[in-house]
């Protein structure tokens, strides 16, 4: 096992938030939501943060997301067709006085493309204050983590079932603001029964880092939720939340009710099983 | 030194690498150490050998083409890749691959195809071999390349098609990845071309190579000398990889033909998907472009790391040929040679018939790496015979 305390950092924005959270002995929730999703998305966004989420990862749209599945899939190709791109998600963010912690989850390729610097000075601009990119493993991220850390990006690694030890103590030692648990081996989208999977590696990242965990992929109800909290400092939702922004034809504020009461439901299943101490 | 072993960062020059989520590293790793292990046992080359002695056909030969040679002026030969079994290339790498995977333990083949020429080598090798198949593919492919769907079924395989982007071979390439990561337990994901991850760009190379060593043995023996120019198409770029890695080491001018509407190369700047760093078509944000060619196996906006690596220290170049320049020289062959080549391979011959006065005089060696058999009903409804 690593020495967690190798890892000496200065707390950023989402490591903090999070930190505090679990102080309380309360759990850690962390929804999705795609940038740019409809022309009123910082409803979505506001709806989000009202039902009490700690941090909220903000979509930006890749054309070819291999980690996702449908639900994802078809935000980002709705976004993309409405000519959502990374600078007026940017661009929609600036101003907005967002009271949690945002990181943004998106591919690579839209970091390289625009260069690291200006992708890091871009999300300092936006307010987002963490970067999770799924589809590059830690040993392909160095270059864009020194970027990250130069400019105050904490960048989120994963903790996947299929990674060794030694894979979960560098994860440990190179991620900031948490370590994203992998909770099954596939893409995003709910299942209909939370794999053991998802508290197995919840357990093996614990045991090699400091930083809080939070399972993701596949939580797919608050129950889920609690079962995966047994072990984990938090969990991920995304599809659940997503599918209520895309599915049916309803207003602005419908899908904004929708999705706050969704996130309520979560958040008072998450106190009730762990209520601060 | 060029095209060898890229060692443990995969790297050539400054392309390919391992961009996979971390789920798939494990599975990378494991890929790369048992290719490294069974590529220097005696036992596993004997079997792949017999493999293709026994069951491909190899060797194919090399075929002069003397009244073609007549009317463009230089001398072509080329090497007859669509004589194996199944048809293309495409069955050096399946084989390799498969008998890999069942050495590694692994139950299921999952594949992606674009003309369906990969599929059905997989579909053909996983029969054989006695494993479970699965092979996505682009919805608008599977239109235009009936038969393969009907072979590949016949031969036992699922084919599930790609509903999402361009419904074509890079969506095709999405829903593989996205089975690998869910399955990747007791699945090996059978890459049909020299692109994703390291190892998948330098192992199918090397299980290709054998059409280039066979290539110079023959053109050494008929023509007592190497050719001059060495081209074959370029989608993925597993052919070209095959073919140049015989002769990367000689003065043969090396040149990969992209497809105008797919011309990773050519249009292409550095980018990142499908697990390796290469020339990809996108946009201004990183966005990648939708691929347009009449070929459904050249119809994919990136390349093999190692073709980006040729082609940037200038070892290789890549010409572009359109779709209705294609279509001209898709007859050509047939009417001189007596040989109906795979529309992938006609970007070749067009490239060689517009380029007829640069070639003059010269010797050109062509891998012809499919035949054109699953084209027909394609350009059934396109040429009025």
């Amino acid at each position: 096992m690593s020495d967690p305390a190798s890892s000496t950092h200065t707390p950023g924005r989402i490591e903090a938030a999070l930190r505090a959270k679990r102080a309380t002995g309360q759990k850690c929730l962390v929804p999705y939501i795609t940038g740019g999703l409809g022309d009123d998305w910082l409803a979505s966004l506001s709806a989000v943060i009202d039902g009490g989420a700690d941090a909220c990862e903000i979509g930006i749209p890749f054309s070819d997301p291999v980690m996702d599945g449908p639900v994802i899939q078809q935000a980002n190709d709705i976004a993309l067709g409405a000519g959502v791109t990374p600078q007026t998600i940017a661009s929609d963010l600036r101003g907005f006085e967002s009271p949690i912690p945002l990181a943004t989850m998106t591919y690579y390729n839209i970091a390289y493309r625009m260069g690291h610097e200006r992708f890091a000075n871009m999300l300092n601009d936006a307010g987002i204050s963490g970067s999770i990119l799924p589809d590059i493993q830690m040993d392909e991220s160095t270059d864009w983590i020194e970027t990250a850390n130069a400019n105050g990006i904490e960048n989120v690694l994963f903790a996947a079932p299929t990674s060794p030890d030694d894979r979960l103590a560098r994860t440990g030692q190179m991620a900031r603001g948490f370590v994203y648990a992998v909770g099954l081996l596939g893409i995003t989208g709910e299942r209909d029964a939370l794999a053991a999977s998802a508290i197995e590696i919840a357990r093996r990242a614990k045991e090699h880092t400091d930083l809080p965990v939070l399972v993701g992929v596949g939580i797919g109800s608050p129950e889920q939720a609690v079962e995966a909290c047994s072990v984990a400092d938090g969990v991920i939702i995304g599809s659940t939340v997503v599918r209520r922004l895309v599915e049916g034809n309803h207003s602005v504020a419908e899908r904004a009710d929708s999705v706050r009461e969704l996130i309520s439901e979560y958040r008072t299943a998450l106190d009730d099983a762990f209520p601060a101490a | 030194m060029t095209m060898t072993d890229p060692g443990p960062s995969g790297r050539f020059g400054e392309f390919g690498g391992r961009f996979v989520p971390e789920t798939l590293v494990p599975a990378c790793l494991e890929l790369e150490h048992a290719f490294a292990e069974a590529w220097a046992d005696p036992a596993f080359r004997g079997e792949l050998d017999r493999l293709q002695r026994e069951y491909t056909g190899r060797p194919n030969p090399l075929t002069d083409c003397p009244r073609f040679s007549e009317e463009f002026g230089f001398t072509l030969v080329m090497k007859r890749e669509d004589l194996n079994h199944t048809g293309s290339h495409k069955i050096n790498n399946v084989l390799g691959q498969a008998l890999l995977a069942k050495r590694m333990g692994k139950t299921r083949l999952v594949a992606e195809t674009g003309a369906g020429q990969h599929g059905v080598a997989t579909a053909t090798a996983a029969a054989l071999m006695g494993m479970e198949c699965m092979v996505y593919m682009g919805e608008v492919d599977m239109d235009r390349q009936e038969l393969n769907v009907f072979r590949m079924k016949l031969l036992g395989a699922e084919v599930v098609p790609a509903l999402s982007g361009s419904r074509t071979l890079k969506d095709a390439v999405n829903e593989a990845m996205r089975d690998w990561v869910a399955t990747v337990e007791d699945s090996h994901y059978c890459l049909g071309s020299v692109m994703g991850p390291h190892p998948y760009p330098f192992m199918v190379r090397e299980f290709h190579r054998v059409i280039g060593t066979e290539a110079r043995e023959q053109c050494l023996e008929r023509h007592g000398r190497n050719p001059d120019v060495v081209t074959a198409c370029v989608g993925g770029g597993s052919n070209a990889a095959g073919i140049f890695s015989g002769f990367v080491d000689t003065d043969a001018e090396l040149v990969g033909i992209e497809p105008a509407g797919g011309a990773a190369v050519g249009d292409g700047i550095p980018g990142v998907v499908h697990g390796m760093l290469s020339y990809l078509k996108q946009d201004e944000f990183g966005q990648v472009l939708e691929a347009e060619s009449i070929s459904a196996g050249l119809d994919y906006p990136g390349v093999g790391p190692e073709h980006s690596h040729l082609a940037s220290i200038g070892r290789a170049r890549y010409e572009q040929v359109t779709d209705a320049e294609v279509i001209e020289a898709f007859q050509v062959l047939p009417r001189t040679e007596g040989i109906i080549p795979a529309l992938e391979c006609a970007h070749a011959l067009a490239w060689m018939i517009r380029a007829k006065d640069e070639l003059a005089g010269k010797l050109v060696l062509m891998n012809l790496s499919g035949r054109g058999d699953k084209d027909v009903t394609q350009m059934m409804g396109i040429l009025e015979l």
